[in-house]
């Protein structure tokens, strides 16, 4: 098995059994896992209280429990987290932190109903201003003193300090990895990108980075080789269930890029280093841009994608709209209007994570792909003529 | 306005007014601002900046059958069922420019205050990028704990700070602060009569219809800086205090049972679902909407001003939310409760269970829940609330058949 294979099947272990991770983590060092519930939850604070930040993205399950408590029409991420919470698969966790930049997850801090303690935070949500900062410094400083007591322990301002500097790193990395996954789509399918991607929530992140950059060591040297099939960009929250990312392979669609929260959102912007680490986090917030959760009157997310179609040649996006997730409802629109102005190709698919079957959607892609492929052969023509 | 008008006259008359001012102001070039329904007035009030309320607008437009039209303009722009219907019916509003309601001249700028929710971030968001206009933002942090924190109140004291530069950039005026507290005063008399004509429903027997209350709301929603406002409210209470001396029921039958609506109303179905219930004699008397408007701060102070904004009941923890919900419940009386399920609105829908249960072990009282949205029809089953409202009619006749007396004292 090559090299670039054994370090992909190594993330999909991660990934694919975080329970197990977690386990071992605790035994190993005596520390727990602190659950962070999406999105933009600063991982930095419970990573320098020496805890495994673990990321709360839901899970294929069937909703048993959570119709009781939780109405239909929530998202379906938050109804698997319900479903598993109520389940008691949470309760072995340390805390759990929680952001609040829509209705439900604001719902949901307030609905949680276990022992492990709930750390809910606000994020500024005018981002244009000083005072922001300072405000989202404090909501941070707040995080850290319930963490504390969560924990039965202090979090300096220099441990904090050091995991900057180490998800900065992992930023970076994550950022290098994903251009290197473009250039290699006969490499990297998209289940093993995604792979990748998530095993970082169940890691710690100084690991993470080590794997990542073996990965991408080989990647930078493998040689390029054409790629027959379709290139494209995918925007969302998350793509998931597995099944759907399955629909891409054997379509031969290649993922060159993502806008997904789950993914590349959180590895845009760098915390700038400071003196103090709070201060750098809160700044890093406040210049964050292009996500529907961040409230941008100029949607930078528009020209964001259209960026990335062009600077990785794909071929099409894929906005992947998480069942019910309104503030990603409320992009489709304008963001269609402005694709179409740009000459962008744009599929919507539907995201639920309690998905029956995925065959309604492996006839859009497989049509949309159609499309795509039909365009590129001509494209080819052309410039052949 | 003529002095014998009852309040009812003032409120059509004032709502009316409000339209037909904004209307001309825009003519003349004089700038509109679109704002959420439960944002700081007092700041565009001091600049004499016309305010309009696409909440209230939907409402309308909902109320007089005219939802269904619009919801399709904005389903073909993309916006899907899941999105708060205001929302939905807003959108296809500023892209059409008419409605079945009255004429809302198209904004200058827009103020957003996300202390009903978020959706209403999104929505203004896609208003500015549409209308390419100014979008000002007054972010109320959510109060996950008991109150809003000092550096929620700092942040927004920031903001109210930096709303009055951008109001005076955009109007070419200054910011006069002595008016300022004028208007502070007013608007805090308008919620106090506001407050003071609704807790009236409190008597017994009430003398307010509760669906009523959705009206007058209009009023408190759109005006609450100006005059009119306050002295509809203080006629309304004149009107309901009279009505109290005189023993006057707002049913014909009798008020039998007191309820509390949770929600918004089914517009589109105000009158069906009033008629059920008061033909189960059910009268409407407990809501947290008296509460939401009776905004309380010491004039002049932007703290208080800040910390009043930031409390609204949306903006609360949950165990906030049940102590409102109780002392509503204890307050005005009621025996029961309706849930309204609103497919429109996950802010308030997303609770209902946590606070249902609690409500209902705190003051030992039925509730049912039924499924409906407040202005896309398409959510609501007329069937199934009326079954529900029998359920409820039944769960509390056998308590009280369980407690003897009860009735007596109705
Ligand atoms: S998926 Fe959307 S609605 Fe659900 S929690 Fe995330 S942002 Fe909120
Ligand atoms: S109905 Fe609910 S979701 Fe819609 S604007 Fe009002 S508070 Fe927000």
């Amino acid at each position: 098995m090559s090299q670039i294979r054994e370090l992909l099947d190594c993330f999909k272990k991660v990934a694919t059994c975080p329970g197990k991770i977690v386990r071992e983590y605790r035994e190993k060092t005596g520390k727990g896992a602190v659950g962070c519930f999406p999105v933009y939850t600063p991982e930095e604070i419970p990573h320098a209280a020496g805890m495994l930040p673990v990321g709360m993205w839901g899970g294929e399950t069937t909703l048993r429990l959570a119709p009781s408590a939780l109405p239909s029409f929530a998202c379906s991420i938050m109804q698997s987290i319900t479903e598993l919470q109520l389940q008691g698969v949470y309760d072995s966790l340390v805390a759990v932190i929680v952001s609040s930049p829509c209705d439900t997850l604001k719902a949901m801090g307030q609905k949680w109903r276990r022992q492990v303690p709930c750390i809910q935070f606000a994020h500024s949500r005018n981002t244009k201003i000083d005072a922001a900062a300072d405000y989202t410094r404090r909501e941070y400083q707040s995080i850290r003193a319930r963490l504390e007591a969560a924990c039965a322990t202090t979090i300096s301002d220099e441990a904090i300090q050091t995991s900057v500097r180490i998800y900065n790193e992992h930023r970076q990395v994550m950022r290098e990895f994903s251009g290197l996954a473009a250039s290699h789509p006969d490499l990297v399918n998209p289940i093993d990108r995604h792979m990748v991607m998530k095993s970082a929530f169940f890691m710690r992140k100084e690991n993470h980075t080590v794997l990542v950059k073996a990965l991408n060591g080989l990647l930078a040297k493998a040689a390029k080789k054409p790629w027959e099939g379709v290139k494209i960009i995918v925007s969302g929250i998350m793509l998931e269930p597995v099944s759907v990312l399955e629909v891409f392979k054997q379509n031969q669609i290649a993922v060159v890029g993502d806008d997904l929260a789950q993914e590349s959102r959180q590895y845009r912007v760098d915390a700038p280093e400071g003196a103090d680490p709070l201060d750098s986090l809160a700044r890093q917030w406040l210049s964050m841009y292009g996500c529907s959760l961040i409230p941008d009157p100029e949607k930078s997310r528009f020209s964001l994608l259209r960026s990335l179609v062009e600077q990785r040649g794909a071929d099409g996006i894929v906005l992947c709209v998480m069942k019910f997730c309104e503030p990603e409802e409320f992009d489709y629109p304008p963001m269609k209007a402005y694709m179409e102005k740009n000459g962008i190709n744009l599929l919507q698919i539907e995201i639920d994570q309690q998905i029956q079957s995925v065959e309604q959607i492996r006839t859009r892609i497989q049509s949309f792909a159609e499309i795509l492929r039909a365009q590129r052969a001509r494209r080819a023509s052309i410039a052949q003529l | 306005m003529d002095k014998s008008a009852t309040s009812r006259e003032m409120l059509d008359y004032y709502l009316k007014k409000s339209y037909a001012d904004a209307a001309a102001a825009k003519k003349s070039g004089k700038k509109i601002c679109w704002a959420t329904s439960i944002s700081p007035c007092e700041f565009c009030e001091t600049l004499g900046i016309h305010m309009l309320y696409p909440e209230n607008h939907a409402a309308a437009i909902a109320a007089r059958h005219g939802a269904e039209d619009m919801i399709q303009v904005a389903e073909r722009k993309g916006y899907c069922l899941d999105i708060c219907s205001y929302a939905r019916l807003n959108l296809a509003y500023a892209d059409i420019g008419r409605s079945v309601a009255e004429e809302m001249p198209l904004p200058d700028f827009l103020l957003v205050c996300n202390n009903i929710c978020e959706v209403v971030i999104k929505w203004f968001e896609n208003l500015s990028y549409e209308l390419k206009i100014p979008l000002i933002t007054l972010d109320m942090p959510y109060n996950y704990g008991p109150e809003p924190t000092e550096r929620g109140v700092d942040y927004i004291v920031a903001q109210f700070e930096d709303c009055v530069r951008q109001m005076e950039i955009i109007t070419g005026n200054t910011f006069d602060w002595q008016r300022f507290n004028e208007v502070m005063d007013i608007a805090l008399e308008s919620s106090f009569w506001w407050l003071k004509a609704m807790s009236l429903a409190s008597a017994n027997p009430s003398p307010l219809n509760g669906f009523d209350m959705f009206n007058y709301m209009a009023l408190i929603v759109c005006l609450r800086g100006k005059n009119g406002c306050r002295d509809t409210f203080r006629k309304l209470t004149e009107e309901l205090e009279e009505k109290i001396r005189l023993g006057y029921t707002a049913f014909p039958g009798g008020e039998k049972y007191r309820i509390m609506w949770e929600g918004i109303a089914c517009w589109p179905y105000l009158n069906f679902t009033f008629r059920t219930m008061r033909n189960s004699g059910m009268n409407l008397t407990g809501s947290t909407y008296p509460v939401a408007w009776a905004l309380e701060y010491d004039r002049g102070d932007l703290r208080s001003l800040a910390r009043a904004y930031a409390s609204t009941a949306n903006n609360s923890s949950l165990p906030g939310q049940i102590d409102l919900r109780v002392r509503v419940m204890r307050e005005y009386g009621c025996e029961g409760a309706t849930y309204h399920m609103n497919r429109s609105c996950k802010t308030m829908a997303f609770l209902h269970h946590e606070m249902q249960g609690a409500v209902s072990a705190a003051t030992n009282t039925p509730f049912i829940s039924f499924d409906g949205d407040q202005s896309d029809p398409r959510n609501f089953s007329g069937a199934q609330f009326e079954t529900r409202i029998q359920g409820l009619r039944e769960m509390i006749d056998q308590r009280r058949q369980a407690r003897p007396g009860r009735e007596g004292e109705l």
